[in-house]
């Protein structure tokens, strides 16, 4: 299929679409990551895990709003702000439902889930109501579109970039915060030994509170960092949801890591499938692979092995 | 699919043809009639057994329609303006009388962008509150779900959507294009101004997108040009890198884009980050899916130089138009759009109320009787007028997307083009 | 026991139940309702089919599935491709470019009907498939997962996917399945015109007779040693298996089933309604049915049906006066069944109505007072006490008596 093409425009799309399965990639990451969190461990399935995200993208919105108003002479660092903001946003968001939702039915794991997916029907209404049923257009500063020119053939999209620093960003303060902070080995204690990590001083319940804030926090770093490549809308969450939770579920629940190579599998198949194949044909057999792949590793790529 | 012959049965008593000389005569035939009627309306309405005799909800000063659009989930997004339009419409109506002396009352039902809540709602509509016509749906699974409904209480609905052709019921008067309408006049106008000779079609992946472009691939090769890659990717997806790559592969000459949705935002951003400049035209885009509603979720900055093929813009330069947009952001706010479906919209309860005083009646079916030929004059768009198979004679326009969201007219084709849902040499 | 068991097969209270239902859905609704109402009535009914199910493997079984609409939808695709398939004659098809096939298939460049569309000229071997097809995609799920110990949490967001999944299939393969509009224009069943107000009628009194059929063998597991052995299980998974049970037969058994009665309610849905749409498999659907069941209280086999017909009908009466709260309602509706009413509308029912009423409805049993019984009762239901006991006492106390507990989140791996 190949034949009419020169061999260095061929190794600059190979190139190019390499960094389109990157891409992909750390939108995937930074989708599910969240989720991860929270289902990790919490054991609590987040329903509402793309209102969170919408959340973050309406903060952007208002944020770039705010800034075109009040301070255009900074408008080209808005984005960095509206990040924070949407991480604070959907952090106290977060925190809020775990004090007058989550922490009563810490024991029913499947009550959480129907519980936070009225959640998320309410927080798509209140969008609705707020910012109206149309679509809002977040602006973008100058210097995050376009393309930054590799060689004279390999472009790279510059708000791919920008995602896929973020992502790395995000993994790594992940991270340090799970694996080399005391906070970190105090999630993990809870979620090893609940009534052990009690009976030695750890504030439980304080710590569920942050955990699953903090996952609210990141679906809304993602969702900020989404306007750059999605729609903003009341219900543009579930575009991203179904996705999100083919990766936590493919990647086994309850690890973070899994999270990441199911990412990167899912990613990768699926970019280069659609490279070769039409787009629909391509989410197809990437869907029935990992189906093919659940069936035979029903607990996913990683599982961690827990005592209950 | 519907038989066609069903409807020219129905038809059949139509006095109505399309013929220019006649269309005069009656006229002029039709002129002292509707002073009469004018005159007598001053007086007092028609009386309520005369005008409605199939038991419809008409009293002796009111009429009831129903308005069926998504008000929640994912459709909302795209059935907003429509719901608006059509509110507009009837507002302006009733300012100016009513139809047959009877004030519009309008039953509004939330299809929730569910395919069995419309048919479930439509039934409603048609079987409880036995409204006169039905102002309603977008997406073409919307209108299949509800057709059946229509035709077996014999209701009337007024579609607004630019669709995929391939029906014609008795029971909908189409007033969006089909697809032959916005497809071939704007291929035409690429190849003969642009000189574009090769073509990548691109589209969501359903049933209109498919048949757009299965009618956009044959028009293109009977013109001995050449379609260099077909796509299509699920609805709501939103990576679009791969296939900008292969477009960067393919260099093409235009990207004929049918994305709808959440999609579309997404396309259009990523499109633009990949580095291809819409405004430099090479490739050069063309769409059918992206109103100026659209836009406002996309950005103008991203979709800057892209072109439409739509048969409104809300730039027309004409006084109704003037007029429409002025009495629509007085009604629903300054800073709104009005894309090519909501125009569409608003046509629908004026197309009605025409073809209710042509027939003299509310019955269902004296009014489909009467549809055929029915003219608007005063329609944003311009001129328009029904066609015996239900659809509108409408102009095609291409327009040029701008950077503040509006698209600038550079073409309009010179007469009204004919609906032809069953193309012949195109299935 | 087992005597014991036969006897209470059905006891005068359930017994009354059934006879009260019968009575409001075969007697009072008919002549209270316009054949528009009845068919809307008999179109919830259909949803409680697959409440019904949940009641049976989430309620009794423990195990929470999101997919059922996955179940629903497959028996509805498989009724409607017979129907599609009847209504596509060569003769009222004969202006597509291939008459004779359906009309989503002509628009999709196809030219004959594909193999696996074949069976389903049979009315037979259709509703064979509408039983067997999603009963065996439910086996092959279940055994995969539950032989391997899966469940919990992460069961219900792999059935979710896997409803997900389904949808995009669907929706991508529209000329072998219709596309995202679905099979739609469904009028006759074996000539029989069934969007005629006769038909309807007909078809609601059938759809209630199968789901009283569905609902006696709910009836039948919940009184059998199969239903307490359920009970146990979800309670107490190690200890049923260390009592010598293979857990995961269990699980796949109530599971399949659950699966077959959904899909009965997707050939009856999709009879009474004239079509049917990917829309009834995605992951929307599948949650809606969970709220049904939880509305009408996840232990109770009258309660789906119930909780289905009143969220319905809440859902049409609310959307047609008020669109835009709906789904507040919606929300709060879910929020506040599972914070204050884990066990619906059941446990009001228990707790509220059934201890005044008149001694002819407890029969020779002595009406027990609530509070007598949570002293006696064990916190979580076992097989040694009857069922009214139990259902007593797990709504006494929310947070501990629930039928979930700490076995039921999370990955098990051995």
């Amino acid at each position: 299929m190949f034949d009419e093409y020169t061999m260095s425009e061929l190794t600059s799309i190979l190139a190019m679409q390499g960094f389109a399965g990157l891409i992909l990639f750390s939108v995937l990451v930074l989708m599910a990551l969240g989720l991860a969190i929270i289902f990790g461990q919490m054991g609590v399935i987040n329903m509402a895990h793309g209102e969170f995200m919408i959340l973050g993208a309406y903060v952007t919105y208002l944020t770039a709003k705010l800034f075109e108003t009040y301070l255009p002479s900074l408008f080209d660092g808005y984005f960095f702000v509206a990040m924070g903001l949407a991480f604070l946003a959907s952090f106290a968001l977060g925190v809020l439902v775990e004090w007058c939702m989550i922490r009563f039915l810490f024991k029913r794991p499947l009550d959480t889930l129907l519980a936070t997916w009225g959640l998320s029907l309410i927080l798509q209404q209140l969008y609705r109501t707020i910012f109206g049923a149309r679509e809002v257009g977040v602006t973008l500063p100058d210097w995050m579109m376009g393309s930054y020119p590799l060689s004279e053939t390999i472009e790279v999209p510059i708000n791919g970039i920008f995602v896929m620093v973020l992502t790395l960003f995000i993994s790594l303060c992940v991270y340090l915060l799970m694996f080399r902070s005391r906070w970190g080995k105090q999630v993990r204690a809870v979620v090893l030994n609940r009534p052990m990590a009690g009976a030695v001083g750890i504030n439980t319940e304080k710590i569920d509170r942050y955990t699953f804030g903090i996952g609210c926090g990141v679906a809304g770093v993602a969702g900020s960092a989404f306007t750059m490549i999605g729609s903003t809308g009341p219900t543009s969450g579930q575009l991203y949801i179904v996705d999100t939770f083919l990766v936590v579920v493919f990647g086994g629940a309850q690890s973070l890591l899994g999270t990441i190579a199911s990412a990167f599998t899912i990613s990768q198949s699926q970019s280069t499938l659609e490279f070769f194949l039409s787009g629909s044909m391509a989410k197809v057999i990437t869907l029935l692979l990992v189906v093919g792949i659940l069936m035979l590793r029903p607990q996913g790529l990683f599982a961690l092995k827990i005592r209950h | 699919m519907r038989n066609p012959s069903d409807l020219r049965l129905s038809n059949a008593g139509s006095p109505c043809q399309v013929s220019g000389r006649r269309l005069a005569v009656k006229a002029l035939c039709a002129l002292p009639v509707s002073l009469l009627l004018a005159s007598h309306m001053a007086w007092a309405a028609p009386a309520t057994s005369e005008v409605n005799t199939t038991g419809l909800a008409v009293t002796d000063d009111t009429v009831t329609v129903g308005i069926l659009h998504s008000v929640t989930g994912t459709m909302a997004i795209s059935e907003t303006g429509s719901v608006q339009a059509e509110k507009l419409a009837i507002d302006q109506i009733n300012a100016m009388g009513g139809v047959l002396g009877r004030k519009i009352e309008y039953i509004q039902e939330d299809g929730a962008s569910d395919w069995p809540t419309f048919a479930e709602k439509s039934k409603k509509l048609l079987v409880n509150d036995k409204t006169a016509a039905v102002f309603g749906c977008w997406t073409s699974a919307s209108r299949k779900a509800v057709l059946p409904v229509f035709e077996q209480y014999n209701g009337m609905l007024y579609y607004p959507t630019f669709y995929e052709g391939l029906e014609q019921s008795p029971n909908v008067i189409y007033t969006g294009q089909e697809a032959t309408q916005q497809i071939i006049a704007g291929i035409d106008w690429v190849v003969k101004e642009k000189g574009a000779k090769t073509f990548y079609l691109l589209g969501s992946d359903y049933i209109w997108p498919r048949t757009s472009n299965k009618i956009a691939r044959k028009h293109i090769e009977k013109l001995g040009l050449t379609v260099v890659g077909e796509e299509y990717y699920p609805l709501g997806h939103t990576q679009f890198n791969s296939v900008i790559n292969k477009i960067k592969l393919k260099k093409p000459d235009v990207i004929y884009a049918i994305v709808v949705g959440g999609s579309n935002v997404a396309f259009y951003k990523q499109l633009n980050a990949a580095g291809i400049k819409l405004t430099s035209e090479k490739p050069l885009l063309l769409t059918i899916s992206v109103t100026e509603d659209e836009i406002l979720g996309i950005g103008g900055e991203n979709i800057e130089g892209a072109y439409a093929a739509m048969k409104y813009f809300q730039s027309l330069d004409n006084p109704n138009n003037a007029a429409f947009v002025q009495a629509f952001k007085d009604k629903w706010g300054k800073d709104i759009v009005i894309g090519d479906v909501t125009q569409a919209a608003y046509l629908g309860p004026w197309l009605w109320k025409a073809a209710v005083e042509k027939a003299g009646s509310f019955d269902i079916d004296k009014v489909r009787a009467a549809s055929p030929g029915i003219e608007l004059t005063t329609a944003p768009e311009g001129y328009v007028k029904i066609h015996e198979n239900h659809h509108l004679w409408s102009k095609t326009r291409v327009g040029l997307a701008q950077k503040d969201g509006q698209y600038k007219v550079v073409f309009e084709s010179a007469d009204l083009i004919e609906p032809n849902p069953f193309p012949v040499g195109y299935q | 026991m087992q005597e014991r068991a036969k006897a209470l097969f059905m006891p005068r209270q359930d017994l009354i139940g059934f006879a009260v239902l019968a009575l409001i859905l075969i007697v009072i609704l008919p002549l209270i309702l316009d054949v528009f109402r009845l068919n809307l009535v008999g179109k919830y009914l259909t949803y409680s089919f697959v409440a019904l199910g949940l009641v049976l493997c989430w309620g009794y079984g423990g195990i929470l599935s999101l997919g059922q609409g996955l179940f629903f939808g497959l028996g509805g695709y498989c009724m409607a491709m017979f129907l599609k398939l009847e209504a596509s004659d060569p003769v009222s098809t004969k202006i597509q470019s291939t008459p004779g096939i359906p009309d989503f298939m002509d628009w999709n460049q196809i030219t004959a009907i594909p193999w696996w569309w074949q069976p389903f000229n049979s009315l037979t071997l259709s509703l064979i498939a509408v039983v067997l097809v999603p009963t065996l995609f439910a086996f092959i799920i279940s055994v995969a997962m539950f032989k391997r110990r899966v469940g919990g949490v992460y069961f219900a967001i792999i059935t979710q996917a896997l409803a997900a999944i389904l949808t995009i299939l669907i929706i991508g393969q529209q000329g072998y399945t219709g596309g995202v509009n679905g099979i739609t224009d469904l009028r006759t069943l074996l000539g029989w015109d069934i969007r005629s107000d006769n038909a309807k009628l007909v078809l609601y009194f059938v759809n209630c007779i199968l789901l009283f059929g569905c609902l006696l063998i709910a009836q039948f597991i919940r009184k059998n040693k199969l239903g307490r052995i359920l009970v146990a299980m979800r309670d107490r998974e190690e200890r049923v298996r260390f009592s010598g049970y293979d857990v995961a037969n269990f699980k796949i058994f109530v599971f399949c089933l659950a699966a077959a009665i959904s899909s009965v309610g997707g050939a009856m849905f999709t009879l009474q309604v004239g079509f049917m749409s990917p829309s009834f498999v995605g992951i929307v659907p599948s949650i809606e049915m969970v709220i049904f069941c939880a509305v009408g209280g996840r232990l109770s086999i009258l309660g789906a049906v119930y909780g289905s017909l009143l969220v319905n009908w809440a859902k049409t009466s609310f959307s047609e006066s008020f669109p835009e709260l709906w789904l507040f309602a919606m929300g709060a509706l879910f929020i506040g069944v599972v914070m204050a009413f884990p066990n619906g509308l059941a446990s009001l029912f228990l707790r509220y109505i059934e201890p005044y009423l008149p001694a002819w409805y407890h029969g020779k049993a002595k009406p027990v007072q609530p509070a007598e019984v949570v002293e006696k009762a064990p916190l979580t239901s076992t097989d040694t006490q009857p069922e009214t006991a139990t259902s007593k006492s797990t709504e006494k106390q929310s947070d501990e008596t629930v039928p979930v507990n700490s076995l039921e989140g999370g990955v098990y791996v051995d």
